[in-house]
């Protein structure tokens, strides 16, 4: 019980510090809303948040639309936003895949124009195949919507020649023999097509099933300021420690009947129940504001309240080793940049070295981000498994750690 | 008088320091009294109430509280005492009535109970207007004040009173006094530390002087002044400069008087009791005429006795 009001105690001191409001709360927001506003969420703009997305053209088609998409990637419009490069043949596309030189291989089989234009039924060997890098999950689904976005104009085109041609032969204009000379009469076929007939499939290298995902990016822009700005939360948590150390209120708390064990349990508690309330927070405004999903609303809460226990044991370790009040701030702001950038709160590791992705899982930022990722794709809790365990444990260590340390130092005596 | 706090050769060695902050300290606090502990800073008061409050480990001797060993009985002790640190310990962005719910609450305290509790001790020292208040709104001497309310709030059986009048106002001052007089007229045994003499005068039913870790005296006032043997001084103020010198030699055969000098306008008297030479000393100056505009009588005080005991001024 007195763990509890101590933790609520804390609780309500975090919410009152309007200065630290305005970090836990304000500032996430505001460079979310300039994220959304850059990859042009809010403003409809087309300017592209990622940059130089790595992607293998395979063209195997030797008709014109064929031709037109392997020229789209390469096209002035896109040219910020992708790098393309050929490849040959099939197994050369997905080997630069496999070794992470590309984000994706754009697959365009032989037959496809003739498929489309032809307006026959196209068999799994003549759509078009996005070979995706589990890695650059990101950069895969916007290579993904780029060819979807092509095909959607393919088909609106033949869908509205169609219509023009029904017009035509309803006006008399021409006679159906002449609409068949045109080419336009695979209109009536289009119709009959089923969804399963779409001319793209998302295959993965790491399960090689095809699956078809939609991914908002504001699904990975709104965590990562939220993560981010977490571990400011989490280092305020453990300033308040060693600054009720120095203004005399531990030294009063030790001099009650509570036990240490209380005390501790009771500081920890408070740090993680005001960095489980800001996430939530966030996740809420960031709901309501930009309309981002965020998946199984149980595998969400099960990720918000892991990744807050890992970087409550941060804070807590960040206490621990710190001298005082200042020390925290300080090597606290240092862990709170360190980690966004290592934990791809700023740029996503999906592209950096593997050493980088591997140094970067120490940070509660790089799990909780490849939930979030996770989520926004559509998985739920038994595919994030591993990253909630891996939070897990992240967690009990930090605070094993922690508690042996500040036991060490006797910080809650006087 | 039963004893409430008894202290045994009581030892607080840090580690690193060359000498002991505090050096055998022994002592007894008996129930319903003030007991002060007066020394200079650094004499070792605050490292005493540290491990009498079971916050820091002797190194040596031990301590009972209402029975309880400080060494093997800590969660006793500290059901019995009420702590007032030197410092504010108190959340700031809290208000006087949230500190106190939660400081009530580490106690065990709860419910209606508590919320009577802090009724009244607002209503005790002065502050049942501003309970609602931030704490981080007050004055220094209403948080003083708090301060005091949240070590009592659970109606401890001794309460240490750590320096609680350091760095505040005369009038926020004089209020705290008044309300550990108070306090002490209801009943409650109190342990005040403080490097001011006029304090531990005012308040204390018995003294212990404490400095460089040992307690160098112990006793009432009187008894305490009493050691050092030193006579009272009476300053008589007079109108004439000129007649200083010859009154003073007239007053040096007044009974009981030890020595008188004059020092411009003033004569100084040095008297085994003051009160009983008085009316004689005012006698001789109206019989030769000198207009006497002012008295002051000092008696021996704490000062003194520390000046003694050890050759410094206690505010040195």
């Amino acid at each position: 019980m007195k763990v509890l009001r101590i933790a609520i105690k804390d609780l309500t001191i975090a919410f009152r510090d309007r200065l630290g409001l305005l970090l836990m709360l304000a500032a996430p927001v505001v460079l979310t809303f300039g994220m959304a506003l850059v990859s042009g969420r809010l403003s409809g703009s087309s300017e592209p948040a990622l940059a130089n997305i790595p992607v293998v053209i395979v063209n195997l088609d030797s008709g014109e639309i064929g031709n037109n998409l392997a020229e789209a990637f390469s096209s002035e419009g896109l040219a910020a936003l992708l790098e393309p490069q050929t490849a040959a043949d099939v197994a050369s596309g997905r080997a630069l895949v496999d070794a992470n030189k590309a984000a994706a291989a754009v697959i365009i089989p032989a037959g496809f124009s003739t498929a489309v234009t032809g307006g026959t039924q196209p068999s799994d060997a003549e759509r078009i195949e996005v070979y995706a890098n589990p890695e650059r999950e990101v950069s895969a689904q916007v290579v993904t919507a780029i060819v979807e976005s092509f095909i959607q104009q393919v088909e609106l085109g033949r869908i509205s020649g169609q219509v023009a041609v029904e017009q035509m032969i309803g006006a008399g204009i021409i006679t159906p023999a002449q609409a068949q000379e045109t080419g336009l009469a695979v209109g009536e076929r289009a119709a009959t097509r089923t969804d399963s007939g779409a001319p793209v499939r998302l295959v993965s290298n790491e399960e090689s099933t095809a699956e078809e995902v939609e991914f908002d990016p504001m699904a990975y822009f709104a965590p990562s300021m939220a993560i981010f700005f977490l571990m400011f939360t989490v280092s305020l948590g453990g300033k308040s420690l060693l600054e009720e150390k120095s203004t005399g209120t531990l030294a009063r708390l030790s001099s009650a009947p509570i036990r240490e064990a209380e005390i501790l349990g009771g500081k920890m508690l408070g740090i993680y129940l005001t960095a489980f309330a800001q996430m939530a927070i966030l996740i809420v405004i960031n709901a309501v504001l930009f309309r981002v999903t965020f998946g199984d609303p149980l595998a969400l809460a099960a990720l918000v309240a892991v990744l807050a226990a890992a970087a409550t044991g941060w804070g807590i370790l960040l206490a621990a080793l710190a001298r005082t009040p200042g020390q925290v701030t300080s090597v606290g702001s240092a862990m709170m940049l360190t980690f966004g950038v290592l934990g791809g709160n700023f740029v996503a590791v999906s592209g950096m070295p593997e050493w980088f992705r591997l140094i970067g899982k120490i940070t509660p930022n790089a799990w909780g981000l490849d939930g979030f990722v996770a989520l926004g794709m559509g998985d739920g809790l038994p595919q994030i498994a591993g990253i909630l365990a891996g939070l897990l444990i992240m967690a009990a260590v930090l605070f094993l750690a922690s508690v042996w340390i500040l036991r060490r130092r006797s910080i809650l005596r006087g | 008088m039963s004893l409430i706090l008894e202290v045994q050769d009581l030892v607080k060695q840090y580690s690193g320091a060359a000498e002991p902050a505090v050096r055998g300290v022994s002592f007894g606090v008996r129930r319903g009294e003030v007991f002060s502990l007066l020394g200079p800073n650094g004499a070792g008061k605050t490292t005493t109430i540290g491990m009498l409050s079971c916050l820091l480990m002797p190194t040596g001797g031990d301590a009972t509280i209402d029975g309880h060993s400080i060494r093997t009985d800590p969660e006793a002790v500290k059901r019995a005492i009420g702590i007032v640190p030197q410092d504010i310990a108190l959340y700031p962005t809290l208000s006087a009535r949230e500190n106190l719910r939660f400081w009530g609450s580490m106690y065990g305290l709860g419910g209606k109970d508590l919320a009577r509790r802090i009724d009244a001790i607002l209503e005790t020292v002065g502050l049942a207007g501003r309970g609602n208040d931030r704490v981080d709104s007050y004055s220094g001497g209403m948080k003083r004040r708090i301060n005091i309310a949240a070590g009592l709030l659970h109606e401890p059986k001794l309460v240490f009173l750590d320096e609680p009048t350091v760095g505040i106002d005369p009038q926020s001052r004089r209020n705290i006094l008044e309300m550990v007089k108070a306090l002490n007229a209801q009943g409650m045994t109190v342990l005040y530390t403080t490097h001011n003499m006029e304090e531990a005068q005012e308040l204390s039913q018995r003294i212990g002087i404490i400095d460089h870790g040992k307690l160098i005296a112990l006793g009432t006032l009187d008894e305490l002044t009493r050691l050092i043997g030193r006579r009272d001084e009476i300053e008589l103020k007079i109108a004439s400069e000129h007649a200083g010198p010859e009154l003073a030699e007239a007053l040096g055969k007044v009974k009981g008087v030890r020595s008188a000098r004059a020092e411009d306008h003033t004569v100084l008297i040095v008297a085994d009791n003051a009160n009983a030479s008085l009316p004689e000393v005012i006698g001789v100056a109206n019989a030769r005429g000198v207009k006497v505009i002012g008295i002051d009588v000092r008696e021996p005080n704490l000062e003194a006795v520390f000046l003694h005991l050890t050759g410094r001024a206690l505010r040195d």
